[in-house]
């Protein structure tokens, strides 16, 4: 089965790299770029077939590793 | 006393934090990450800095869950000194013994140089050996080590006195210039400047040294 995570910065937390892209684009010209925050997608694939377990255990693995949720939140698609 | 410096796969300050605590008296012996127990004996573990695991996921990421460190959260959590240094100080907060996260530098550039800063409490094995409000000058070497916190958070180690060194002049975006914090026992400090790179005269600065002769004095019986 196959699992995609986010993994974003929370709300509040400020992303120096995010806003220097914003910088960069606007440098490129694109002038109606409000804000840019900039995050990580992680593609896993597990041996759960059951949809429930499969993200029970992402969410886990998140808690334990894949986010640090002092700066960050994910969100987990399975399937 | 007895020091365990802990090794990862590129760390690179682990023998110039051995060599500082020689010098400062101590026993040092050097963990492999994959080691399971920390030696018998040990005093405090110091987590040196450099780029375990290459920094990926988030810098000290892979290393707080490596084998080794679930033995140093199970000393911290008996009492045990831990001292973490550049990435060890992101390693330590990534296991939650310290509070808050480091993050990307707010000027995204890698920064090397020495850094002034105030000693904010003296309250601690670590910085006994230091005056309240004395400035030292260490070098930092990093590219995340921007402490986030909030300000519930920020108050409380205000509060508790728990901020071991605060910045002259913010190298990095630290929340309340923080560059090392204490844990809630003063038993765990994590800082980003390096004091085994300013402890003995060739370095070009010594104000490090007090902080491993304090450490080492301290924990060695009379």
């Amino acid at each position: 089965m196959k699992a995609r995570v986010h993994v974003m910065l929370k709300d509040g937390v400020l992303d120096p790299q995010g806003e220097a892209v914003r910088h960069a684009l606007g440098a490129l010209g694109f002038d109606g770029v409000g804000g840019v925050r900039q995050g990580k997608v992680i593609d896993l694939e597990i041996a759960a077939t059951d949809a429930a377990a499969a993200e029970a255990e992402v969410r886990a693995m998140c808690e334990k590793l894949l986010a640090n949720t002092v700066i960050e939140r994910y969100d987990i698609e399975i399937g | 006393m007895k020091a365990a410096v802990l090794v990862f796969p590129g760390s690179n300050c682990d023998r110039d934090l051995a060599v500082a605590f020689r010098n400062a008296g101590a026993d040092v012996t050097m963990v492999w990450h994959k080691d399971s127990r920390l030696p018998a004996g040990t005093d405090v573990v110091a987590i040196p800095g450099g780029f375990s695991f290459g920094d990926y996921l988030r810098c000290g990421a892979i290393a707080a869950r490596s084998p080794i460190t679930g033995s140093v959260v199970d000393h911290a959590r008996r009492g045990g000194y831990v001292l973490g240094i550049c990435n060890g100080f992101q390693v330590l907060t990534e296991t939650g013994l310290l509070p808050g996260a480091l993050m990307r530098n707010a000027g995204l550039k890698f920064l090397c140089k020495s850094v002034e800063m105030v000693v904010g409490t003296t309250a601690s094995a670590f910085t006994a050996g230091y005056g309240k409000g004395q400035r030292v000058s260490i070098p930092i070497a990093h590219h995340d080590g921007n402490y986030v916190a909030d300000d519930r958070l920020l108050a409380r180690l205000r509060d508790e006195d728990r901020v071991a060194f605060r910045y002259v002049d913010n190298p990095n975006g630290s929340a309340g210039d923080i560059a090392g914090v204490l844990s809630e026992n003063r038993r765990v400090l994590g800082m980003m400047p390096h004091p085994e790179r300013a402890a003995e005269p060739a370095h070009g600065g010594t104000d490090g040294a007090a902080l491993f002769r304090a450490l080492t004095g301290a924990l060695t019986p009379a």
